[in-house]
């Protein structure tokens, strides 16, 4: 597959009342389009995540897709079955209209000029896409966290576009513990001296030790204790403490490295601007705070699954979409896997995962 | 699927629900029953399993299952959403018997209550001979058995009048053969309709 772009010269109105006057995305496709245009499955990211969703360009082998183990021939999204799409989120960083790239009033980059999007503005975005794809309903949106939230507001949005909503390791809206990890996050973005407001990009720098730290924090919030203890323990690096600051315990090099790869790539504002899509996420605003309202105009059917270690996301927060669902009577599946690596499960090889979602996927094809 | 011979409750059941009526059927395996009532009976239906292979079949079967553990309750259930509520021979094996049916009957407007019926002859029978009964419907020794709550048809009847619950129907079953007379004696499968109304 090889990337391709689409400019959207229309406006798209956000819901924080500012508009984006154009716009380009940039996406994937595998799989062919049916005649019918009834097998298309579109694959919504999460905070770090972009339209390269599966396999690897011809120049570029070893740039696997983020969610590789889980759509491809054979695999649960079957791409000998299904036409799926990956799509980079206006205010990304992997090629779609963002806070890097070029603002057409200045010549500039956007910066932290960009406006803040939610996630219905992505969904919206989204719909542009499927309109030139031809695509008028897409047998399933599917997205694990941020994506979740798409795949979530999609039904609800779109009720008559989408088919089938899977909805992996999200909640509904965060919790205050939720936001609070990631106003730390933004924090340290915010207050790193090479931020300068947003417009490092004019300074020739980027706000690395911010970002950083934000993705270490992230890090940990999306693995579980248990799992760590397993992988990393109290393991040290040179077999003795040394009494300094440097690099001891494993989890240490391991959650630097982290940081320090992610900071190498991706753009602070794009986090910043990603933190707050999830903050703001909270489709039962407009119901008063009833999530059931909030679903019932939905026609999706939908497959909920959490991860018993998540507790970024817990499955209790998905049990609150489950049991609004329940409530009204609307057809949904629930699963709960016991993988170990917390929230980050979604995207591991987890057997049981990815067997629900085959067998749930096998009667979306037939 | 399994056979109506293997599940007389199954054909009962059948005929109790309405079409388009909510159905709730706890521990449904994989989904089974559910597909006979919407198929046959023109029901909604959703399940309740917590076991991981049986809530992968049911989605594979197309069923609404969502995956929990029945001893927790039915929190998350809305009251009165479903017109029946169904724990097909799963009681016996509940550590939480009296929350569960009280869960039932509050979550459902009626609730199906099927379970084999210690009373049996042929378990007074190994009784009295000294052995723990083991049958069709018990099919376990002792020692790995995981029913931990068996009754007799007298106790069940007991225990619903003690709590104000009405038996709106039985129907007692033996090798697939419907029982018309000495229930308790004669029947090894007891199938309850059961409400608070």
């Amino acid at each position: 597959m090889k990337a391709q772009r689409a400019h959207f010269a229309e406006p798209l109105q956000l819901r924080s009342g500012a508009a984006l006057s154009g716009y380009d995305l940039v996406y994937e496709t595998y799989g062919c389009l049916n005649a019918a245009k009834s097998n298309a499955i579109l694959v919504c990211h999460a905070l770090s995540g972009h339209h390269h969703v599966a396999g690897h360009t011809a120049d570029d082998p070893d740039n696997i897709g983020w969610w590789d183990n889980i759509i491809g021939p054979g695999r649960p999204l079957d791409t000998d079955k299904f036409f799926i799409v990956g799509v980079n989120n206006p205010g990304g960083c992997h090629g779609s209209t963002g806070p890097a790239t070029v603002n057409p009033a200045t010549g500039k980059p956007w910066g932290s000029d960009f406006p803040l999007m939610a996630v219905v503005d992505w969904v919206h975005a989204q719909a542009r896409l499927a309109d030139l794809l031809g695509i008028d309903a897409w047998a399933a949106v599917i997205g694990g966290s941020l994506g979740g939230m798409q795949a979530l507001r999609w039904a609800i949005t779109y009720p008559q576009r989408v088919r089938h909503a899977l909805v992996i390791a999200a909640a509904p809206k965060l919790s205050a513990q939720n936001i609070g990890f990631n106003d730390v996050a933004r924090q340290a973005i915010l207050t790193d001296p090479d931020f300068h407001d947003g417009h490092y990009y004019d300074h020739g720098v980027t706000p690395w030790r911010g970002l950083r730290l934000a993705r270490m924090l992230g890090h940990i919030t999306y693995l579980s204790d248990h799992g760590m203890a397993a992988k990393f323990g109290r393991e040290l690096r040179g077999g003795n403490v040394k009494f300094g600051y440097g690099v001891e315990f494993e989890i240490e090099s391991y959650l630097r490295h982290q940081g320090d790869k992610f900071a190498g790539y991706f753009d602070a504002n794009t986090y910043l601007l990603m933190t707050k899509a999830l903050d703001y996420f909270d489709p039962a605003r407009e119901t008063n705070g009833n999530l059931a309202a909030a679903l019932a105009v939905a026609k999706a059917k939908f497959l909920v699954v959490a991860f018993s270690t998540d507790w970024r996301f817990a499955p209790a927060r998905s049990r609150e979409i489950v049991d609004a669902l329940l409530r009204n009577g609307q057809p949904v599946c629930y699963a709960e896997s016991k993988a170990s690596f917390g929230h980050d499960s979604f995207l591991m090889v987890d057997d049981y995962f990815h067997g629900v979602v085959r067998a749930y996927l096998a009667n979306v094809s037939r | 699927m399994s056979t109506a011979f293997e599940r007389p409750d199954f054909d009962v059941i059948a005929s109790w629900v309405q079409p388009g009526e909510r159905v709730l059927d706890l521990g449904c395996s994989d989904g089974s029953l559910l597909k006979r009532l919407i198929e046959t009976r023109g029901v909604r239906g959703w399940g309740v399993e917590i076991e991981d292979a049986k809530v992968l079949a049911a989605i594979a079967n197309g069923i609404n299952v969502i995956q929990g553990d029945l001893e927790g309750g039915l929190t998350g259930f809305h009251n009165g959403a479903f017109e029946h509520v169904i724990l097909s021979q799963t009681l016996q094996s509940m550590r939480h018997t009296e929350e569960i049916v009280s869960e039932m009957l509050r979550v459902g407007r009626e609730a199906v209550v099927s379970f084999p019926n210690f009373g049996y002859w042929k378990h007074r029978m190994d009784i009295l001979n000294g052995r723990m009964p083991v049958s069709d419907r018990l099919p376990y020794e002792w020692y790995d058995t995981p029913n931990i709550h068996l009754c007799t048809i007298a106790d069940f009847d007991a225990f619903c009048a003690k709590r104000g619950i009405t038996v709106k129907e039985r129907k007692v079953f033996d090798e697939g053969r419907e029982i018309t007379e000495e229930h308790n004696f004669l029947g090894s499968l007891a199938v309850y309709r059961i409400t608070r109304e």
